[in-house]
């Protein structure tokens, strides 16, 4: 399952790179699991994205929870409680 | 409705005069404007801030701003609203964000102009880095804009 994945502001700098396109095994059906996923690469990885670490995800542009269902083709981001304003 | 995210900065009695332009039924114009602070809160204190420089995240920001709007116009009357967002690097007193609504009573422009503001702050994918004496800085979010956006549910 091919995804599109974003990484933004001190998340993308942790992790050192801005986007990665990445074929995923098809059990991983949620945000969540991607998340778990990704933070399984260890190292930046485990410290950006571990539990417990505030993040925020985003699914085709959308803000949305852990339990949100991922497909092939999507957009999905990483990146940290927005600061804007 | 005009939304915004631009490098440029805007003139406010401009956008003011254009958002109830033409509209006799606009009995109320409420805005805000957000500038950058010269000091932040930062690990050795209040440091000055020499720089500040926005990040965001081109298509969901336009994206999140427009759904704010939506819902700001379900819930009160907005006649008419501008959203102006900036981007890139910004220094101290600049102008960062820009919201006015017209509407036909001041209760309905001041409600619906504080309830965009603090979705923005929670919804809209815009982050700050501070420059400083001592090196870069994201600035972090805060509890109380949580608790700000929480009240209007």
């Amino acid at each position: 399952m091919k995804v599109n994945i974003l990484y933004f502001a001190s998340l993308r700098e942790q992790v050192g790179q801005s986007s990665e396109a990445i074929d995923l095994p098809g059990d991983l059906a949620t945000l969540g699991a991607l998340r778990k996923h990704l933070a399984g690469r260890g190292g930046a990885w485990q410290a950006a994205l571990a539990e417990g670490r505030l993040v925020r995800m985003a699914v085709n542009q959308d803000m949305l929870p852990g339990t949100a269902p991922i497909k092939a083709g999507d957009e999905i981001a990483f990146f940290p409680p927005v600061t804007g304003g | 409705m005009k939304i915004s995210v631009q490098l440029e900065d805007f003139d406010a009695g401009r956008e003011l005069a254009a958002v109830r332009a033409n509209n006799p039924k606009v009995g109320a114009v409420a805005s805000f404007i957000g500038v950058v602070r010269d000091v932040n809160d930062g690990a050795t204190g209040m440091t000055a801030v020499a720089t500040m420089t926005l990040e965001h995240y081109p298509g969901m920001t336009e994206k999140a701003l427009a759904q704010i709007v939506e819902e700001a116009r379900g819930r009160w009357e907005v006649l008419d609203c501008t959203l102006i967002h900036r981007i890139g690097t910004l220094q101290p007193t600049d102008q960062i964000v820009f919201v006015a609504v017209a509407s036909g009573h001041r209760g309905d422009a001041f409600a619906a102009c504080e309830f965009i503001m603090d979705f923005l702050k929670t919804r809209a994918p815009f982050w700050k880095k501070e420059e400083t004496p001592d090196g870069g800085r994201w600035v972090e979010a805060k509890a109380a804009d949580d608790s700000a956006a929480e009240r209007w549910k």
